[in-house]
């Protein structure tokens, strides 16, 4: 029972950690809490479907496609609702209100062109094998999705220490202005940032769409909720600690359903965001210097 | 011939227009908080606490609509307290966060709720669907109409001034001696209160609650009724309302894709008229330059390309 939980806890984790990264990316870079993010999720998911059923791709191209597709939506997303925000020097809830829009334009564009009923991965897209050791059943989707998703995170974590536009995004979530005076091009990191960020939410989009077998224009706001308690129990802005919540509290949900209740499930998450937002607003991870605005 | 028009208009539309009145309270209750400068999305869970008190009250105990009324608008109002008074020490996007994970708890707890000690409470995912209709248009034009004045009120008073400064600046405002945390939090329980009532009207107008109903895209509705209207003066959310909730009306050939022009309107009235519709400075601009040719575009102003 306990091992099995672990596992599920594992997993589910490794896909919220995922889509937490990119979420607290653009805050940690841009101080905006992208609502949108759970949209371009969705997105992805449909990217990966599309190629999948209508380009007969294989898994594989089709996660590289669904990543390509979100991430490209990322920048037009970037471009409509956040740069003209950016351009007028307006505070900082107005790209909250943005990006509220820019997601109800998106999920229901998806209602529009793929209705409203769940589709699914096709069942043969990857072979329904499953592992038991012991008591303990992995089915081979989970096995990928927590593998592939580890991947993604540390190449991640590594293209933000080593590589060139990693270091100056950082120097960007440091300040906008100094970066500029030292002659990094902002405007390209923004939108790299929004690239990187949009394209990780589209991975995790697949993989909880191939994990759930359920993909539907309204699959991006539960997630999009319970990543808002994940980023603020990391730390807003936090990529490493994004991880680690995101592992948490999968874990607080998957152990709280199996010994405690499944009636309250989703509620665990916003009880913990409010509890964190009181005691800790600057999360696990945080330094003590607290960003309230 | 003509009063047999109006008659028809008003059979087709009466229905929108009730909607428009529980809209532009619900838009009043949020531009209460947003005056004071809180971003809060709470809004929609105070309308879901007041529609299932004052539903459940007027079900099993047969109360009168006023009662019901009163009684949603008090639990709200006492939830509101108890909620802002820990929550509103945050501020910018963790308030609006905390918020968002209020309304979710408000959902998932009316959502599981249902069978308590082995007696329905809130019906679950079916929600509540057996209410009488007792919510007649006066009710909500009169409602409103109390709204209104109690804001003109405010406008005139300390308290206006007090939540103008604050808006403005609340380190400056505390120092001229204004308590922001008191102030805030009336504005707070101010906003509980209106939505709870507006939930109880509402489901006497609907017949049924349901948890669902008052989710995030509750609170995001809510929200834009403000942003566009305007939020400076109480004018604002109402004209915001009226237009939110008449334009899908309009707009049925649009089928599906109907809920886009609410994200393209939030988008476009955030960008271009950051002030919202109801912007007296921006059309007193517009009334003086009328005639006078197009005068040449102001310097750029500290427009500093600010990441």
């Amino acid at each position: 029972m306990f091992w099995q939980q672990l596992v599920n806890a594992l997993w589910l984790g490794s896909v919220y950690a995922l889509f937490a990264l990119g979420y607290t990316l653009v805050f940690g870079v841009l101080d905006i809490l992208n609502l949108a993010h759970g949209a371009v999720f969705m997105w992805g998911a449909f990217f990966g479907l599309l190629a999948v059923t209508k380009l007969n791709m294989p898994i594989w191209a089709a996660l590289l496609v669904a990543m390509l597709g979100a991430g490209i939506l990322g920048i037009v997303l970037d471009r409509v609702a956040f740069r003209p925000l950016r351009k007028r020097n307006a505070p900082q809830l107005a790209a909250i209100i943005s990006s509220i829009g820019a997601s109800t334009i998106l999920v229901s564009l998806a209602q529009g062109a793929f209705g409203a009923q769940v589709s699914r991965f096709p069942f043969d897209t990857l072979p329904a094998q499953v592992f038991t050791a012991g008591p303990v059943r992995v089915t081979l989707v989970q096995v990928i999705v927590f593998a592939v998703s580890l991947v993604l995170m540390a190449a991640l974590l590594l293209f933000m220490r080593r590589s060139r536009s990693g270091k100056a995004m950082r120097a960007v979530a440091y300040s906008g202005r100094i970066s500029s005076l030292l002659g990094i091009d902002v405007d390209r990191i923004i939108v790299t940032t929004f690239f990187v960020s949009s394209a990780l939410a589209g991975a995790s989009g697949v993989f909880l769409g191939l994990a759930f077998s359920a993909i539907s224009p309204f699959m991006g706001a539960p997630i999009e909720l319970k990543g808002l308690a994940v980023i603020i129990l990391g730390g807003l802005g936090n990529v490493p600690g994004a991880i680690l919540a995101g592992f948490l509290l999968a874990a607080t949900e998957v152990f709280g359903v199996a010994y405690v209740s499944s009636d309250f499930r989703d509620a665990i998450a916003f009880t913990v965001l409010i509890l964190v937002l009181l005691i800790r607003p600057s999360g696990i991870l945080g330094t003590a210097v607290e960003r309230r605005a | 011939m003509l009063t047999q028009f109006l008659t028809d208009i008003w059979l087709v539309y009466r229905s929108v227009f009730e909607f428009a009145l529980i809209g532009s309270a619900l838009g009043l209750s949020i531009y209460i908080t947003l005056r004071t400068g809180l971003l809060s999305l709470a809004s929609a869970g105070f309308m879901s606490i007041g529609a299932y008190v004052g539903a459940l009250l007027t079900i099993h105990l047969h109360t009168p609509l006023l009662v019901s009324v009163l009684a949603g608008a008090l639990a709200a109002g006492v939830i509101g307290l108890l909620l802002g008074l820990p929550v509103l020490r945050l501020s910018g996007v963790y308030l609006a966060i905390a918020t968002i994970g209020f309304g979710e708890v408000v959902r998932v707890f009316m959502l599981n709720i249902d069978n308590l000690a082995g007696r329905t409470i809130t019906g679950g995912a079916l929600g509540l669907n057996n209410i009488p209709r007792k919510t007649e248009t006066w009710h909500l034009v009169l409602f409103v109409g109390l709204l209104i004045y109690l804001f003109v009120r405010i406008d005139r008073s300390r308290t206006g001034r007090a939540f103008d400064a604050i808006r403005q600046d609340h380190h400056v405002a505390a120092s001229m001696g204004i308590n922001v945390v008191q102030y805030r939090n009336l504005a707070f329980v101010l906003s509980a209160l209106i939505a709870g009532a507006a939930g109880v009207f509402s489901a006497h107008l609907t017949y049924f609650v349901s948890p669902n109903e008052y989710g995030f895209n509750g609170a995001v509705r809510i929200l834009t009724f403000a942003i566009l209207g305007g939020y400076l003066i109480w004018l604002g959310p109402i004209v915001g309302a009226f237009i939110l909730t008449f334009l899908p009306e309009l707009l049925r050939f649009l089928g599906p894709y109907r809920p886009i022009v609410n994200g393209v309107v939030l988008i476009l009235a955030i960008i271009y008229l950051p002030r919202g519709l109801v912007d007296p400075t921006f059309w007193r601009k517009v009334w003086r330059q009328r005639g006078k040719p197009p005068s040449p575009p102001p310097l750029e102003t500290s427009s500093e390309a600010a990441p």
